[in-house]
């Protein structure tokens, strides 16, 4: 090839398969749109009225019935019970299992795959359908509402952890290894420093995560401000669900911005 | 005589951390606290485990004998997370380039901002409440439901990745005196779409899951068989739908893995 063919090659940023896979995704993307937008069972009659339903329901949330503060806030302590010894026993469970998930930390294909598939069904199953299967379980109440959350967070915390301990420095675990370290000690003095800042940076985000959904628990009968909210709504006294909104939305913001503070000092 | 105070003190290779060691006795006994004030006992939980174990038994195996309703309502959540995700994307692009703050000024961010954290603070569920209330019960108040928490989402972490693209391009476009717009597409677009795919699978899946579960509040989709299933103590139904959500959202996984490799 002379210089000149080699300057007047065509430049392609893409692979043809490269190109091919890209045109296959938006191709797939549209027809799923097209197919979903053609076949959903859509009521047009609901719609006429739905500006007006939208400011029936202002009119009666203002002004928000403030003698039901009491109660929404004792559910609210609830709540965060709940989310946060949820997030304990989540933790808990979730440890060993993302160790058993770590293909550097437990080299064994099999025992890595059922990891795997217990994060899936742990993530795949809802919060609130892991409610429902806890309340027939344990019966309605918050202790439902806690295993609920544990058995929900069991895959997001244990795969970010399995993630965490495989990304870690192989230096310091052979040093240790070298040693004539234990396995346990292995464990401990080496891979658990290095992914300590991952680890509770996991747990804080999941924390944050399961105020927001164990606020939700109470609507199948798992405890917390969801109970508030369901038993106003049944009622419908709209100007007490206001109040409980307003309760959750404040105790969300101020979760977030604790966690952010909490994480920007143990990073 | 040689006492052991006389020697130097032996230097541990790994000292005690008497700060963490009593944060962890801190966190045993509000575990301990709380679990009192929801009032969790032994007695309960041993009750529990023998409901549990009549639970499972009724579960197995499972009832894949009402096929067609569990099929029709698997593609009613498939539909309403796409159709969610995708009117959810287009309203979260514009969202997310007034909230970025390197290219918009504060008066525009700041309003911007405000919109994402709202629609992020409350969960879908809660949402999708106010919608049944407001367009009434069906596969529509669902769909709006995930909409805005997809704007969320996606509107949130496509304004940070644009926050940290190299503005050397950016400036090398407008140098050729392109327009606004063709800076956006031609300088912004480019560095933070790979990522941008990647939100927007990811947020496909997390559709996918809570259109499982609008249902329960009357948004449609396999939710509300799940629902009826549960309520008239048919378990074992409601572990086979069980077992076909989770099977729907490993395949969406994997697509999604296939998309974000095609995209990088």
């Amino acid at each position: 090839m002379t210089v000149v063919e080699q300057l007047n090659r065509d430049w392609q940023r893409f692979t043809p398969l490269r190109r091919l896979s890209r045109f296959a995704f938006y191709l797939c993307a549209v027809a799923a749109l097209v197919a979903s937008l053609r076949t959903i069972e859509i009521i047009p009659e609901f719609l006429y009225d739905a500006p007006e339903q939208m400011v029936d329901l202002v009119q009666r949330m203002v002004p928000p019935d403030w003698s039901y503060l009491k109660p929404t806030l004792d559910a609210l302590v609830e709540t965060l019970h709940i989310a946060t010894v949820g997030t304990v026993f989540a933790i808990f469970m979730a440890v060993p299992i993302g160790i058993m998930g770590a293909s550097n930390v437990t080299p064994n294909g099999p025992l890595n795959l059922l990891a795997k598939f217990i994060f899936v069904t742990s993530r795949s199953v809802n919060s609130l359908i892991w409610a429902l299967l806890f309340v027939a379980v344990f019966g309605p109440g918050p202790l439902a509402g806690t295993f609920a959350i544990a058995f929900r967070s069991i895959g997001f915390t244990g795969k970010l952890f399995a993630e965490a301990l495989e990304e870690a420095d192989k230096g310091s675990i052979e040093a240790l290894t070298a040693a004539g370290a234990s396995r346990p000690s292995t464990f401990i003095m080496g891979y658990w420093p290095q992914v300590r800042p991952a680890f509770w940076s996991i747990a804080l985000f999941r924390w944050d995560i399961n105020i927001r959904e164990s606020a939700v628990l109470g609507l199948v009968g798992a405890g917390g401000i969801g109970v508030a909210l369901d038993t106003a709504m049944s009622l419908l006294y709209w100007d007490q669900v206001a109040v409980v909104l307003l309760a959750i939305f404040i105790v969300v913001v101020l979760a977030e911005i604790i966690v952010t503070s909490v994480r920007t000092k143990l990073i | 005589m040689t006492s052991a105070t006389d020697q130097p003190r032996r230097r541990a290779a790994f000292p005690p951390n008497w700060r963490a060691r009593i944060g962890f006795v801190l966190l045993a006994l509000y575990v301990v606290y709380a679990c009192a004030h929801m009032g969790v006992s032994l007695e309960r939980l041993q009750v529990g485990m023998e409901h549990g174990q009549r639970f499972l038994a009724r579960m197995f195996p499972p009832n894949f004998g009402r096929w067609e309703l569990i099929v029709s309502g698997i593609v009613e959540s498939l539909q309403i997370a796409v159709i969610a995700t995708f009117f959810g994307i287009v309203l979260a692009l514009p969202t997310g380039f007034l909230a970025a703050r390197n290219l918009m000024p504060v008066w525009v961010t700041w309003p911007a901002r405000a919109l994402i954290a709202l629609c992020r603070s409350f969960h879908p569920i809660i949402v999708a409440i106010i919608f049944v209330k407001a367009i009434g019960f069906g596969a529509l108040a669902g769909v709006m439901a995930l909409i805005v928490a997809s704007i969320g989402f996606i509107s949130k972490l496509f304004a940070e990745a644009i926050e940290e693209i190299s503005l050397k391009q950016v400036e090398a476009v407008r140098a050729t005196g392109a327009g606004f717009l063709s800076v956006l597409i031609m300088g912004v677009l480019p560095q933070v779409l790979p990522r941008f795919i990647g939100f927007s699978t990811y947020q496909l899946d997390s559709n996918l899951r809570n259109s499982t579960m609008v249902g329960i509040v009357g948004g449609g989709g396999i939710g509300a068989t799940l629902f009826t299933a549960y309520q008239r103590f048919d378990f074992d139904v409601v572990l086979a739908i069980l077992i076909v959500i989770v099977a729907m959202i490993m395949v969406a996984e994997v697509i999604s893995t296939w998309a974000r490799k095609v995209f990088q």
